[in-house]
């Protein structure tokens, strides 16, 4: 069964005040839809269960009442429905605005397929995973470091697209705590399908335990084999992509992983953060998720239980 | 001129032999309509097949069965053969054959460049596919979306495929577009004033000014993506100054038209089977063509509907939900006119009105779930889901392939002088209508589940599991309903009974000929009197005529061209011989594309060269001694 964080992303189940609204005008639409059918498909069926008897007749070349009839029906009564689901929308196409000047509390930036996620003012930097407080409307910058990708967490808000060379802002807001699962929406290249983040939503006393945590710099290695984790890590390649903020390593190209054991899941989204699954995805992440950037390592099997403790240390 | 005598001059004049080099040269616009229906039908079959191996993919969570990377080839080859290879090309071919034949002419307007049309079209199938030949099929999707089709981050070959191919064939779209055009306006028969011509004609008009309008946009953007990619240009490039949004505009100021041309004459097509089925005149006439130059004219308006998520500001994305909108109405006034038909006829239900009939249901929920994605807040979240999957698909599965194949039962015994078979018919209709609905419309709840468009595979326990599987039981019980009907097809080519000229009872002149009508269509240029000429006339008082030679035209290939507005006589046209340069033109164009693809600047001069002697052979004068 699925282990992974966050529930099913329904549209009409929200969590937060933006995707209420939606949810609720996605219903209104849902509805008219629904009944507008139903009269359809009884203006088709009644003809058929109706016996027609006498001949044929073309009828005449111009008929007013027609006319008039298709006009009421086919265009007067739709527009005024349309007109007023149009404007009862409208009250909703500047709900994920906050201003421009605003300054943001995340930037949130799409990779080819990942998610780098930063707190600028807490100096926190972090990945495929956003921690929110509840109840706040957290102010967002979504950014792209390569191609489009789109930010989309279905229980929260809608969609926004990250763009490159542009920035689009956007806010989130979860009523309760709990898990809510994100999806990149925008067709971004062969792993479009796993790029996947969790909002953790929790209280303001949590975010601050939890935000105080993340700000400080890596744990060093707590025993000898983390130590000898720590410098198969430098020494086998994986510091050229990755950042561990006090332990030496500050590549650029993959998720900072000065935390990477608090985090919910591995690979985007894509499978638990577990010792097993872990040392899976080290050995074979092309396997896992063909195309990802990560290459497959090559370690002996004492220096993968090494990184592996390294890794399980970094909280 | 005794009528046998007439037959047989006409066709001395007309008929082109029936070998090899006659069906290479040929330029009867019945051959080629012909071959339009088959080609685009076969490119139905790959995109379907397409469709087949990624919902055996989406069968189940987490499948293995295609790699990532072969699934996005997929889904973007589905998707460009369909919008491109088969649902505008099968529209052309009913125009081809029909068109001339709705106006009372003998062939189209320009008949060499409708040869060329099609050997273009041909080529460009066939060079969009050899891609998959080296494994290097386009991986972008359909829309193509930069910057991830721009050099950096897709290096091979695959997108220069698409641009290519997309360049490439929209010669053939935009000469076929002219030709329509000009025949329609310039080739009525004396008496079809605009206001007397048949629906199908309105809809090709108006589909052939769309696509005049429309096309440029794409063809700029792919010229534009493609010395991007080759020469280093930073038209889609933001950090050289250009932009990754502007792809999407031209992209979507083409693609939303292009919604419109793949469906607009299907529209046609049903308003002309329709009323015959039902043995009265379409309701509300007068209101339906206007609805369809106005869906024409709106249509152009809308495209930024498939943007809401990128950002645009708040007015200007209400203005395009209003726009989107406002295009429902003349939708609306067409469907109730359909209604109103049915309503008030009496009906014959043969599987071509049961296609019919269909297409009204599958069309309104697909119009229904576009106002629902044209509402923008709401599509902030069914954007980029399996709920436009639906919507997508009903909208053209139900407006185009629909009306397509009750086109087909309609005119196939015209096309062969056969009929086809009833029995076989009604399965065909409801294994396709059934299995369309259990396959597509899940796909609504799947899009509101969360699930994004455009995934090889998704996650087990998202809710998702059940949905697909019914998904791709349906859309497998869809491709054997297509089946069926190939196969009743090419039985009743071979055995079907005979048709004669008229087995509907129909309307308008196409059934006023024989079955299949011959090389010159008409003995006796028609006069038309009144909107539905078969109905208001009696066969002597639109062909009678054979002693006057201004109406039976035979020193040579020639037609009657007529006043645009009121159809009045007003030349003889000289019609162009049988040639093999459209198909030498089309040919030379189609090895340079290759070589531009593959950078062999030899050959690219060869075949520029190879193809302006060919236009040199084309207009070479020619004539023709006939017997007096």
């Amino acid at each position: 069964m699925n282990q992974l964080p966050g529930g099913i992303p329904n549209i009409l189940a929200p969590r937060g005040i933006a995707a209420q609204h939606l949810a609720i005008l996605a219903w209104v639409t849902i509805i008219i839809s629904i009944v507008v059918l139903v009269l359809v498909l009884i203006a088709l069926l009644v003809p058929v269960m109706r016996t027609q008897h006498g001949e044929p007749d073309a009828g005449v070349a111009y008929d007013a009442r027609e006319h008039t009839f298709i006009l009421i029906v086919g265009a007067a009564i739709p527009a005024l429905i349309l007109l007023s689901v149009y404007l009862f929308s409208m009250k909703d196409i500047g709900l994920w605005e906050y201003g421009s000047h605003a300054t943001a509390d995340v930037q949130v930036i799409g990779h080819q397929w990942w998610w780098e996620v930063r707190y600028p003012q807490l100096g926190i930097e972090t990945a495929n995973e956003i921690y929110i407080p509840t109840g706040t409307r957290v102010k967002i910058e979504l950014l792209s470091s390569d191609v489009i990708h789109s930010f989309w967490v279905p229980q929260l808000h809608g969609k926004l697209d990250m763009i490159p060379g542009r920035v689009n802002r956007f806010w989130l807001e979860a009523d309760s705590s709990g898990q809510y699962r994100g999806e990149c929406a925008e067709f971004c290249g062969t792993q479009h399908a796993h790029m996947d983040f969790t909002v953790v939503a929790v209280s303001h006393a949590q975010f601050a335990h939890w935000a105080a945590a993340q700000a400080k710099p890596a744990s060093p290695p707590a025993d000898a084999i983390a130590a000898e984790g720590r410098s198969a890590f430098q020494f086998n390649g994986c510091a050229y992509c990755h950042t561990v903020n006090g332990n030496g390593a500050g590549g650029r190209a993959g998720p900072d992983l000065t935390h990477f054991a608090s985090r919910l899941t591995i690979g985007a989204g894509m499978l638990p953060n577990t010792r097993a699954y872990l040392g899976g995805w080290i050995v074979s992440a092309q396997h896992l998720k063909p195309g990802v950037r990560m290459p497959d390592v090559t370690l002996s099997g004492e220096e993968l239980q090494a990184v592996l403790t390294y890794l399980e240390g970094l909280r | 001129m005794g009528a046998t005598a007439l037959a047989k001059r006409l066709d001395a004049i007309w008929e082109t032999p029936h070998t090899l080099i006659g069906s290479l040269t040929t330029v009867d616009h019945k051959a080629i309509g012909k071959r339009y229906l088959v080609t685009a039908f076969i490119f139905l079959c790959l995109g379907g097949i397409e469709a087949a191996l990624m919902r055996a993919q989406l069968t189940r969570p987490n499948e293995h069965l295609l790699s990532a990377e072969a699934y996005n080839q997929l889904f973007t080859m589905h998707g460009t053969t369909m919008m491109f290879l088969y649902a505008a090309p099968i529209l052309s071919g009913f125009s081809n054959y029909f068109v001339p034949l709705l106006i009372g002419s003998r062939d189209m307007a320009f008949p060499r460049l409708n040869a060329f049309s099609y050997w273009i079209f041909l080529f460009a199938g066939i060079f969009l596919y050899s891609s998959f030949l080296v494994g290097a099929a386009p991986n972008g999707g359909w829309f193509n979306y930069v910057p991830l089709t721009a050099r950096p981050f897709d290096p091979g070959i695959n997108i220069d495929f698409y641009c290519i191919a997309l360049i490439f064939l929209s010669v053939s779209t935009t000469v076929g577009a002219v030709n329509f055009i000009v025949t329609i306006l310039r080739m009525r028969a004396p008496g079809m004033t605009l206001g007397r011509m048949p629906m199908y004609l309105w809809s090709t008009l108006s589909t052939s000014v769309v696509i005049l309008f429309s096309l440029p946009a794409l063809t700029a953007a792919c010229l534009m993506l493609e010395l991007d990619r080759r020469t280093g240009t930073h038209f889609f490039d933001p950090s050289g100054g250009g932009s990754s949004l502007l792809w999407q505009h031209l992209f979507w100021s083409f693609g939303h038209p292009w919604v419109y041309v793949v469906v607009l004459p299907a529209f046609g097509i049903v308003s002309m089977a329709l009323p015959v089925f039902v043995r009265r005149r379409l309701a509300g006439f007068d209101y339906v063509a206007m609805s369809t130059v106005a869906i024409a004219i709106i249509g152009f308006g809308v495209w930024a509907h498939h943007m809401f998520a990128t950002g645009l500001p708040t007015v200007g994305m209400g203005f395009f939900s209003a726009a989107s909108m406002i295009i429902v109405l003349p939708s609306g006034v067409s469907v109730t006119a359909w209604l109103l038909t049915v309503w008030t006829g009496r009906p014959v239900y043969t599987t071509s009105y049961l296609f019919m009939l269909g297409f009204i249901v599958i069309f309104v929920i697909g119009g229904l779930s576009g106002v629902i994605t044209g509402i923008v807040p709401v599509d902030w979240q069914v954007h980029d889901t399996y709920f436009v999957v639906a919507h997508l698909h009903y909208v053209l599965i139900g407006a185009n392939l629909f009306p397509v194949v009750g086109g087909i039962y309609y005119w196939f015994p015209k096309m062969t002088g056969r009929l086809m078979s009833e029995r076989i018919g009604k399965w065909s209709f409801w294994l396709m209508f059934i299995g369309f609905n259990v396959g597509f419309f899940p796909m609504h709840i799947a899009g509101l589940l969360g699930m994004p468009r455009r995934v090889y595979t998704y996650y087990e326990g998202m809710g998702l599991d059940t949905v697909n599987l019914i998904e791709t039981i349906g859309a497998y019980v869809f491709a054997i309903g297509v089946l069926v009907f190939i196969i009743n097809v090419i039985r009743s080519a071979r055995r079907g009974p005979l048709a004669g000229s008229d087995p509907w009872h129909g309307a308008t002149l196409e059934w006023s000929t024989p079955s299949p009508p011959p090389a010159y269509n008409f003995e006796v240029i028609p006069i038309i009197t009144g909107r539905d000429p078969l109905w208001d006339q009696t066969l002597e008082e639109i062909h009678g005529g054979a002693d006057d030679p201004s109406r039976t035209l035979t020193n040579g290939r020639e037609t009657l061209a007529t006043t645009v507005t009121d159809a009045r006589p007003d030349a003889i046209l000289h019609m162009p011989e049988d040639s093999i340069w459209p198909m030498l033109l089309a040919l030379s164009l189609a090895i340079l594309c290759y070589s531009a693809l593959l950078n062999v600047t030899i050959v690219s001069i060869l075949a520029a060269i190879v193809a302006a002697l060919s236009v040199g052979g084309w207009f070479w004068p020619e004539h023709r001694e006939l017997a007096p």
